[in-house]
């Protein structure tokens, strides 16, 4: 680890794939852009039966749930003091930051009425699941990039160079990034204990939020303990989420990958995935939910799909062979993340059933377009951003020279 | 203050009318001290399905609206099942009669106005009131368009206008808040010409509904849908077939946001569990930090 170092990668920002990324993402945003300007109706498949469609589902709920990685990487690294982990604490917290990010900007592309996006700010509603997930991540995004500013001033302080006329701002940029270096120092700590609070009650607040559905929701997902449930399998999901964008980043940098680390990251993941599973089975045994898996059809063979995806690495990652190859991990890894998908997924969209339903909800091509395009531009801002800032451990006698 | 003096005027009269007619209903109105919670009894028996209530509906509710001759004529409407939706918070639909075939069944839609409503819980911004004569209103200068409403109503009430860009609004039934609170009938009620509406007080209608059960038990089945349900409805119905043949949702009756709320306010009662997370990881923090400080001292010492 000692010859490792953590700094901003130097590559060319451009690549074949980053190009299609791009493309992927300016078709999204031209079906943002359509949404904005003749209305919901207009891009999605929604209607007044299913007022909730992909964008909740999958950008917000499964968004939020992805993005845990950063506040278990900040549990482990920051307040349970584990320095072997290190070089995963900066890319989690990237993550996290762009992630909620993203978040938002899917609630924001979401509500109808997105110019009253800060009404929550005034206007309480104490006994709203959704009030509660609205304030706790307004105030993780907040927390979240504080927690990012030291790596701000570590690239920009006393490197503050702005060309032309800008240059009459220098000596005060550089003064305003000593103020935040120096306080920030102090009282990081108090940040950083409040992200993984205020991670752990929306997570579970984000289960809450159908209960009140009722029996509008498939047995097989309608629990009362949605928000444990919630809130396990984000905290199971937290480090395979961070093993699965290592992986990912290793490959596109062409960087080894830290497989010590993310192995070590990794064998934590059965116990945490057992638990759940264990609650999961728990809560199915005493409702007697397992008679709704006796049919087949579009919920049973979801709820199965969903399962399987966490119990097979569950299994697979107590195996030692497993969790030191980055190809086996990394597949591990993805079924993982694909299962906390598919759940959110399952339990915001296939279990819900209006009770006068006239057609099934399909998401549109539109609404589609605008997910996926929301993770290409957060794919391209993760590229910006590591290159800007020193945020992947990298080896440090790099034989490049450096290009720019 | 307001509310007070509404109150007091309201009691006052209660009691003035219960000394001249000694009706025991009014009586126990006193001893609940409670503003008069209003409600409709909508008996599926009587209506004939004219639609008068479709068109007051939205001539009260300033939305443009066809003749009212036409609402008559219009017979081919029925072969479809309608819901409430942004151009009309109330709708009637037409069910075969098993009993006959000439007479078909009609059932008038809108709101419910639940005792203990989802949509009111839901709200992120508290759009949604219970008001105190039983109307569930919305508030306009409020919402946000999240349709958190909309996933929580148990009757898939409230509707959206998804083909807004701009100010895209919540619709439904909002009991006619505006001319109830002046003495006036719901529009609705007021127009319709065979009396398969009663507005009065919930408890009133309720002992109404049951008498008729009571009196022509051959033309009612024994379910009065409404006063159960989630904990009870402003809106409440009588039907002779089964309430599930008239497509009303089969429902629990504890209400829709009990759960949720317990659990809500579980969480977060009086922030005792998060602080308490904060606490114990504070704690977490401060020992880790002061066992590797002490580990490198150690360390330094050694060498």
């Amino acid at each position: 680890m000692e010859n490792l170092e953590i700094k901003p990668i130097r590559q060319k920002f451009f690549t074949p794939g980053v190009l299609l990324i791009t493309l992927i993402a300016l078709n999204g945003l031209v079906f943002i852009l359509l949404r904005f300007l003749f209305g919901i109706g207009y891009v999605t498949n929604l209607n007044d039966q299913y007022p909730w469609g992909l964008w909740i589902g999958v950008d917000v709920a499964a968004g939020v749930a992805l993005a845990a990685g950063g506040f278990m990487t900040a549990a482990i690294g920051h307040i349970f003091h584990r320095e072997e982990y290190f070089c995963v604490v900066r890319p989690a917290l990237l993550t996290a930051m762009l992630g909620y990010t993203f978040v938002a900007f899917a609630v924001f592309i979401d509500i109808g009425r997105w110019y009253y996006i800060w009404h929550p700010l005034i206007m309480w509603n104490p006994n709203s699941a959704l009030f509660e997930v609205g304030i706790c991540v307004m105030t993780y995004v907040t927390v979240l990039y504080i927690e990012f500013m030291p790596i701000l001033t570590e690239r920009f302080l006393g490197k503050v160079n702005l060309p032309g006329i800008l240059k009459i701002f220098n000596n005060f940029l550089e003064f305003i990034l000593k103020l935040i270096d120096k306080t920030l120092n102090k009282v990081q700590f108090i940040f950083i204990i409040a992200g993984v609070v205020l991670s752990s009650l929306h997570q579970s607040s984000l289960g809450t939020l159908m209960i009140i559905a009722g029996d509008k929701m498939h047995p097989l997902w309608q629990t009362p303990v949605l928000p444990l449930l919630f809130l396990i399998s984000a905290v199971a999901v937290g480090f395979p989420m961070v093993v699965f964008e290592s992986l990912i980043a290793a490959r596109s940098f062409k960087l080894k990958p830290e497989i010590k680390t993310l192995a070590r990251l990794a064998s934590n993941v059965p116990l945490l995935l057992g638990i759940y599973i264990a609650f999961k089975i728990g809560d199915m045994a005493i409702r007697k939910t397992y008679v709704y898996l006796s049919e087949i059809n579009i919920y049973s063979i979801a709820y199965f799909i969903e399962m399987l995806l966490l119990i097979i690495p569950a299994i697979l990652l107590n195996f030692k062979k497993v969790l030191t190859t980055p190809l086996y991990l990394f597949i591990s890894a993805t079924m993982i993340v694909a299962g906390v998908l598919i759940n959110r997924i399952n339990n915001f969209i296939v279990a819900y059933t209006p009770p006068y339903k006239v057609n099934t909800y399909i998401p549109s091509f539109g609404e589609f377009s605008v997910t996926i395009g929301c993770i290409a531009l957060l794919i391209m801002l993760y590229r910006a951003f590591v290159m800007i800032f020193p945020i992947i451990a990298q080896p440090k006698d790099e034989l490049k020279p450096n290009i720019n | 203050m307001e509310n007070s003096r509404r109150k007091f005027l309201q009691t006052s009269s209660i009691i003035a009318a219960s000394l001249y007619s000694g009706n025991e209903l009014i009586a126990s109105e006193i001893k609940q001290e409670k503003p008069i919670n209003y409600g409709v009894l909508v008996d599926t028996t009587i209506c004939v399905g004219c639609r008068n209530c479709e068109w007051s509906c939205k001539t009260a509710h300033n939305i443009p609206t066809d003749e009212l001759e036409n609402y008559h004529q219009n017979r081919d409407i029925f072969k479809e099942f309608r819901r409430p939706n942004p151009k009309a918070y109330t709708v009637v639909n037409e069910f075969e009669n098993p009993d006959s075939e000439l007479i078909p069944i009609n059932v008038k839609y809108q709101c419910m106005h639940c005792n203990q409503p989802a949509c009111v819980s839901a709200c992120i911004v508290g759009a949604f009131t219970k008001n105190d004569n039983g109307a569930v209103t919305w508030d306009t200068d409020k919402c946000i368009g999240c349709r958190y409403c909309m996933v929580a109503c148990p009757f898939q009430i409230p509707t959206f206008d998804f083909d807004k860009a701009l100010v895209p609004d919540i619709h439904k039934c909002d009991f006619c808040y505006d001319r109830t609170t002046k003495g006036l009938l719901p529009a609705c009620v007021e127009k319709c010409p065979v009396e398969a509406l009663l507005f009065g007080p919930k408890d009133e209608i309720l002992r109404v509904a049951k008498k008729r059960i009571q009196r022509h038990p051959d033309n009612y089945n024994k379910k009065i849908y409404g006063e159960k349900e989630v904990g009870g409805t402003s809106w409440i119905y009588l039907s002779k077939v089964d309430f599930s043949k008239l497509r009303f949702p089969k429902l629990k009756e504890k209400p829709a946001p009990g759960v949720s709320e317990a659990i809500q306010h579980g969480i977060f009662s009086y922030f005792i569990p998060p602080l308490a997370l904060y606490a114990w990881l504070g704690g977490v923090m401060w020992v880790s930090k002061r066992k590797k400080k002490l580990e490198e001292e150690l360390n330094m010492e050694e060498k």
